[in-house]
């Protein structure tokens, strides 16, 4: 849509002459600048990277000494880490799994349907959104406490707090950004190819699964990817919703107080490089993927 | 199988399970908090439904330095991001040709870290003796005793970086949609350097902000007004276009609605900045719900700031929508 404005060079937004000074600051301030703020985001990234291969003299990681890789030779050499980094492993996979499939069925009814109360449903999308967490984890603490025997609900769902709660509390707060980001793929979806099925003979399940789905498979695998970034980082609701029960971050937070140890660096850094890792993956594949939608067009044509 | 439903209720089918679970744990759970925040007693002696309107007021007298700051701090720390966010986006839209991608990728990538560890990783990097401080402290140029941490200064830095991709996304899809055939339509019709008016506003943005700066830090205001007036009043000469402030900014309000939005609903209610990079001076609404809940068990009235909380930014943000006429965030023109 916008490929033939973004292809040729920008002719940028120098609309004045190009006058000496101006003209000047106009084409070095802004590479100077984004180059610095881009190292400005990137510097903690860094200096946690950096730690990882700290030996430290006590139990705080503060002041680098010397280089070591011991730590990374045994990552999960502290008491409960362990436990801690698969618990969050678990809550996200789960939050991921269960909220890309609630929230890419409302995505579906949202964008392909009419029905009476879109409104409200369009509305409850947004307030989870636009609370703040502190206060998400709040609420569904009160709940949790106040519920210790509701009639439908087994014994021990909501209560005690543990990872069941904590599973509940993301799958919560990651639908509604599911929602949005399949939404956004949705919204130029080529609906002809649809109807190009059933006038083929298909039938509405088999439509979904051949055409539909995989159309919409990048949007949905983005939306995976987000909602697990967002639960395996949370803090905020997990502390509220966790009871006895140690996340990697509510980990750090802890261990933030008595002096963080060089393996919580080490994991952070395993986390951050396989992040970055299947964004790479996933990136290219999807590019592949609109190569090959746009060359089979081509030969339509 | 899909074919012996009536079609009608399709819609609702596909809803049903998403819905049922944030009315479940979201509205039911919002409602719960409302209830609790009206309970009577403590957590050893068990506590009464008593409809103790009174809490509210309670709450309010005893805790708006603590509301106002988290307002402050947030619209700083907004404000700072969309100042910061702003050039970013634009320089990514506009210059960024062939490196758009890995440019918008090198925003994001630093959020693939725990923003736990990039909060220590800055109390590292801004300790009293640390990276920065420590050599600048060997050389004399600053004095011995200066901090950077604890201090409000390092809890809106804080929450402006953690945020800032927040704003600068937004911000970006709006920027990037701008149709180039309207600025050189401009430049055909001589549109050019915006100089006056860039040097006024660029001074008067410099120096508010300057003063709200100094207002935090608690220095006298006069001189740093003074210098950030000067080079606001030069950016602005030099850098604001005509076509810019008439169509690019223009057309790139949705994104700041949503990128402003996007900032200042987390940055209020954070708390972990202000515990990790502050002290207890500068803690906001959101460390006294923590403590209040996990520490205290304070139910009834943890609840009833959370509502306030969250009362005073929903009918904010209805509000704010409302105003700038747009319904994108809600989704109300899809």
């Amino acid at each position: 849509m916008t490929a033939g404005a973004t292809a040729q060079p920008a002719p940028g937004v120098a609309t004045r002459p190009p006058s000496g000074l101006a003209h000047r600051i106009d084409r070095l301030l802004l590479p100077l600048y984004t180059l610095g703020v881009v190292s400005y985001l990137a510097l903690p990234v860094l200096v946690m990277i950096l730690f990882s291969f700290n030996d430290p003299t006590g139990r705080a990681n503060l002041n680098f000494r010397h280089f070591s890789i011991d730590a990374w030779l045994d990552p999960f050499g502290r008491p409960g880490l362990e436990e801690a980094v698969f618990n969050s492993l678990w809550v996200a996979f789960g939050a991921t799994v269960i909220s890309t499939i609630l929230g890419t069925l409302i995505a579906l009814a949202l964008v392909r349907y009419g029905f009476r109360g879109r409104g409200a449903t369009n509305m409850l999308i947004f307030l989870p959104m636009s609370t703040p967490e502190v206060v998400l984890g709040a609420s569904l603490l009160t709940m949790f406490v106040s519920t210790t025997n509701l009639p439908f609900i087994p014994q021990g769902v909501l209560f005690p707090l543990n990872i069941r709660t904590i599973l509940i509390a993301h799958v919560m707060f990651c639908i509604s950004y599911v929602v949005v980001t399949v939404k956004a793929r949705l919204q130029n979806f080529p609906r002809h190819l649809e109807e190009a099925a059933m006038d083929l003979g298909a039938n509405e399940w088999t439509t979904f699964w051949k055409v539909t789905f995989p159309l919409i498979l990048p949007g949905v695998v983005a939306a995976a990817l987000l909602a697990f970034s967002l639960s395996i980082d949370d803090y905020v609701i997990t502390s509220l919703t966790s009871g006895q029960t140690d996340t990697f971050p509510i980990y750090i937070y802890g261990a933030s107080l008595r002096g963080i140890p060089v393996q919580v660096n080490v994991i952070g850094t395993i986390i951050f490089a396989s992040a970055v890792l299947l964004v790479v993956i996933s990136t290219l594949w999807q590019r592949r993927q609109s190569f090959r939608d746009f060359s089979s067009t081509r030969q339509v044509e | 199988m899909i074919q012996r439903v009536p079609r009608g209720a399709i819609p609702y089918l596909l809803l049903l399970p998403g819905i049922g679970w944030l009315v479940l744990f979201y509205l039911y759970p919002a409602l719960q908090l409302f209830l609790v925040s009206l309970w009577t007693g403590n957590i050893t002696q068990g506590y009464q439904q008593t409809w103790n309107f009174g809490i509210y007021a309670e709450g309010f007298n005893e805790y708006w330095p603590w509301i106002v700051r988290s307002a402050a701090y947030g619209g700083l720390a907004t404000l700072l991001a969309f100042l910061l966010g702003y050039p970013l986006a634009y320089t990514i839209a506009f210059k960024g040709g062939r490196y758009k991608n890995v440019l918008l990728f090198l925003v994001i990538a630093p959020f693939f870290t725990s923003f736990l560890l990039r909060t220590i990783s800055w109390k590292i990097i801004l300790a009293d003796n640390g990276l920065v401080l420590g050599p600048l402290k060997q050389l004399g140029i600053i004095p011995q005793d200066f901090q950077f941490l604890a201090t409000p200064v390092a809890v809106i830095a804080g929450i402006t970086y953690n945020l800032l991709p927040f704003m600068t996304l937004p911000l970006y899809v709006a920027l990037e949609k701008v149709d180039f055939r309207l600025l050189e339509a401009a430049r055909d019709l001589y549109a050019g350097p915006w100089r006056p008016g860039g040097a006024i506003v660029g001074a008067i943005g410099g120096g508010i902000l300057a003063f709200l700066a100094a207002l935090v830090v608690e220095i006298n205001p006069l001189l740093p007004v003074a210098v950030a007036a000067v080079v606001g009043a030069l950016i602005g000469r030099y850098l604001i276009s005509e076509s810019f402030v008439r169509i690019t900014f223009p057309l790139s309000l949705p994104g700041v609605f949503a990128g402003s939005l996007l900032t200042f609903i987390p940055a209020v209610g954070d708390f972990v900045n202000a515990d990790l990079l502050g002290n207890v001076r500068t803690q906001m609404i959101g460390n006294v719900i923590e403590a209040r809940f996990l520490k205290i068990t304070d139910y009834p009235m943890a609840s009833a700031l959370s509502f306030i909380l969250m009362a005073a930014i929903i009918i904010g943000v209805l509000i704010y929508a409302r105003i700038l006429g747009t319904e994108e965030l809600t989704g109300g023109r899809a």
